[in-house]
């Protein structure tokens, strides 16, 4: 068989998105996959006749179609793919609860300095300056040094409860790292939440998936299922080949691996790993999330927020919790409160996300102990989600709903379907930003490249694959 | 032998490719594309690659500049298109 230009492995945002710029020109590309359908973590499944998205909750980085040169459009200008496909719907509003005080914001920056203005006016000229500052930050540069965010941060904020306020969202929408992330991947999540804000296409995950995929098949890309890899061939520190299923050998010149950083060198042939450098380590970070439909929709139930980040203390962990969940606090997703106008909604039941974050250790122990007991314990999270919904509003208005369909995913489930160890979302906190490892040939693409989220993966998807594959072939 | 006219157009149809929610009819030949159109540094590569596939036409990196405008394009690419 012939050999290929890049074998990616991966069949997520980021492997995908690399796969359309590779075949586009020209490049001899298969992605392999080791799961039965694409997406990785931003995936979806059926139970009946109801649809279910895995990941998105929202797409960040929301644009007006007239507006210039921004990301979301830019990524969209590389996969050919026409903005207008997508049928953007955007949010309503979204709101950071804490015990003493909630934030508004919305898809307008001016709307969220209103309310620091209002809440913090102690701090607004800070605020204004941190804002101008991050105006200068070119945050997407694969050369930017690693600086801890809250350090640069509390340069122009004093209030520790705004700096909590402000970082929740951002932290677990994109942090690998433990109460504090990257300053570029801050003001990547602070213009990605903030500033462009959230929307959802109509359809949801699939309609990103299947464009994807469409493109990648126009462009006469080749995809592979049940295939994974499990072994990196490299000879004198350049790659060779891959091994798929333990069996069939694939020989190619390059790689694009978007399985994590940890994950691809666990799969490296032994002699080519390097003597003096520490393994990369796994993220402490992975998440349950109960999926509640509801016979009558949240805005019946009087809310009608798209996105609740709650919090039940007047500091935000994100942390490992020492207990299963974190019930202390969560991420609330009301898909059907997006705007989505004159077009009927997917949605007609409603549809609530309540997203703790979790231990993974504890969930493991829990399946190897006994699946009862892990059964019970998803009851138990299903539970306290249910109580969290009510301490964001549900059935404030005295109305009573009834749950027609239940279902909740754990740390498990994640490794289970994606591969990444620890169940990890937002993967290790050793990034390879340029994509880079020690071997020849062989680069890191989608969360542990860093760019995470659904923009994110595909923006490092492109801009490795432009990097190390295109460019280098000119 | 390609007029400089039927080069213009070929070098218009890859922009139009690029630049899809862009309108490249009334493009001004003397001022420099970056400043009518969305265009970035990434897509200036896709340029280029879109130069070899379709035309087979190399644009070594020093030369990047020559495809600064329209009219630059056309001076530097035909000779290339005609070779
Ligand atoms: C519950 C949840 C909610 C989320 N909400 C949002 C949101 O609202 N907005 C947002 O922007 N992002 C959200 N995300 C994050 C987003 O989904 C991810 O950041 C993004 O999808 C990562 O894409 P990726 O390509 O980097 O990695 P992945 O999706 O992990 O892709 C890796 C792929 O590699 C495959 N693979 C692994 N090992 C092998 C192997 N050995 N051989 C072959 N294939 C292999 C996996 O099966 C997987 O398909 C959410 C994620 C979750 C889990």
């Amino acid at each position: 068989m012939a050999k290929y230009d890049c074998v990616i492995i991966g069949a997520g945002m980021s492997g995908l998105a690399a796969g359309i710029r590779l075949s586009m020109y020209n490049k001899k590309v298969v992605i392999l996959e080791r799961h039965t359908i694409t997406g990785g973590l931003n995936s979806y499944y059926s139970r009946g006749k109801r649809k279910f998205d895995v990941g998105l909750h929202a797409l960040t980085n929301f644009v007006d179609p007239t507006e210039r040169g921004r990301p979301f459009n830019k990524l969209m200008k590389q996969l050919r793919i026409p903005y207008d496909d997508f049928k953007l719907h955007p949010q309503n509003y979204s709101v950071i609860q804490f015990p003493d005080k909630k934030i508004k914001f919305t898809n307008d920056i001016d709307f969220l300095t209103e309310e620091i203005r209002l809440n913090f006016p102690h701090e607004i000229d800070g605020f204004m300056s941190l804002l101008n500052q991050m105006q200068q930050v070119n945050e997407v540069d694969l050369s930017n040094e690693l600086i801890m965010a809250r350090e640069v941060v509390r340069n122009y904020l004093k209030d520790e409860s705004l700096i909590e306020v402000l970082f929740c969202p951002l932290l677990i929408y994109g942090s690998a790292w433990e109460n504090d992330m990257d300053f570029s991947q801050f003001v990547i999540m602070f213009k990605s939440i903030f500033i462009e804000g959230f929307s959802r296409p109509a359809g949801g995950v699939r309609t990103i998936i299947d464009l994807l995929l469409k493109r990648f098949e126009e462009c006469g890309g080749e995809l592979r299922f049940k295939s994974e890899v499990t072994k990196i061939i490299a000879i004198d520190q350049k790659i060779k080949a891959v091994e798929i299923n333990g069996e069939q050998i694939i020989e190619c010149d390059n790689i694009l691996s978007s399985m994590g950083l940890p994950e691809t060198l666990s799969v490296l042939e032994e002699n080519n790993h390097s003597k003096t450098k520490p393994l990369p380590r796994v993220g402490n970070l992975s998440f349950t999330e109960s999926i509640v439909i509801t016979d009558k929709l949240p805005r019946d139930l009087g809310i009608d927020a798209t996105i609740i980040f709650y919090n039940n203390r007047p500091n935000y962990l994100y942390q490992k919790p020492s207990t299963l969940i974190d019930s202390q606090s969560a991420v609330v997703c009301f898909p059907n409160n997006f705007l989505y106008g004159n077009t009927p909604s997917d949605y007609t039941e409603g549809v609530m996300r309540v997203t703790n974050i979790a231990n993974y250790d504890l969930w493991n122990d829990q399946l190897l102990f006994s699946k009862e007991n892990y059964k019970d314990q998803k009851i138990n999270v299903f539970n306290q989600s249910l109580q969290i919904l009510k301490n964001v509003g549900l059935g404030s208005n005295g109305k009573s709903f009834e749950v027609l369909f239940k279902d909740v995913f754990t740390p498990t489930t994640i490794k289970r379907y994606t591969g990444h160890f620890g169940g990890t979302v937002y993967g290790s906190i050793d990034k390879s930003r340029n994509g880079q490892t020690d071997i020849n040939g062989l680069y890191i693409c989608g969360t542990d490249q860093g760019f995470l989220g659904i923009v994110g993966s595909m923006l490092s998807g492109i801009s490795m694959a432009n990097l190390h594959i295109l460019s280098s072939s000119l | 032998m390609l007029t400089n006219e039927e080069v213009r157009s070929k070098v218009l149809d890859i922009i139009a490719d690029i630049a899809l929610d862009d309108d490249v009819t009334g493009i001004k030949d003397e001022v420099a594309l970056r400043e009518q159109l969305d265009l970035d540094s990434m897509d200036f590569l896709d340029i280029v690659m879109e130069l070899k596939k379709r035309h087979k036409i190399e644009v070594p990196q020093e030369d990047y500049t020559r495809l600064a405008s329209m009219q630059s394009c056309v001076e530097y690419l035909a000779p290339k298109f005609n070779a």
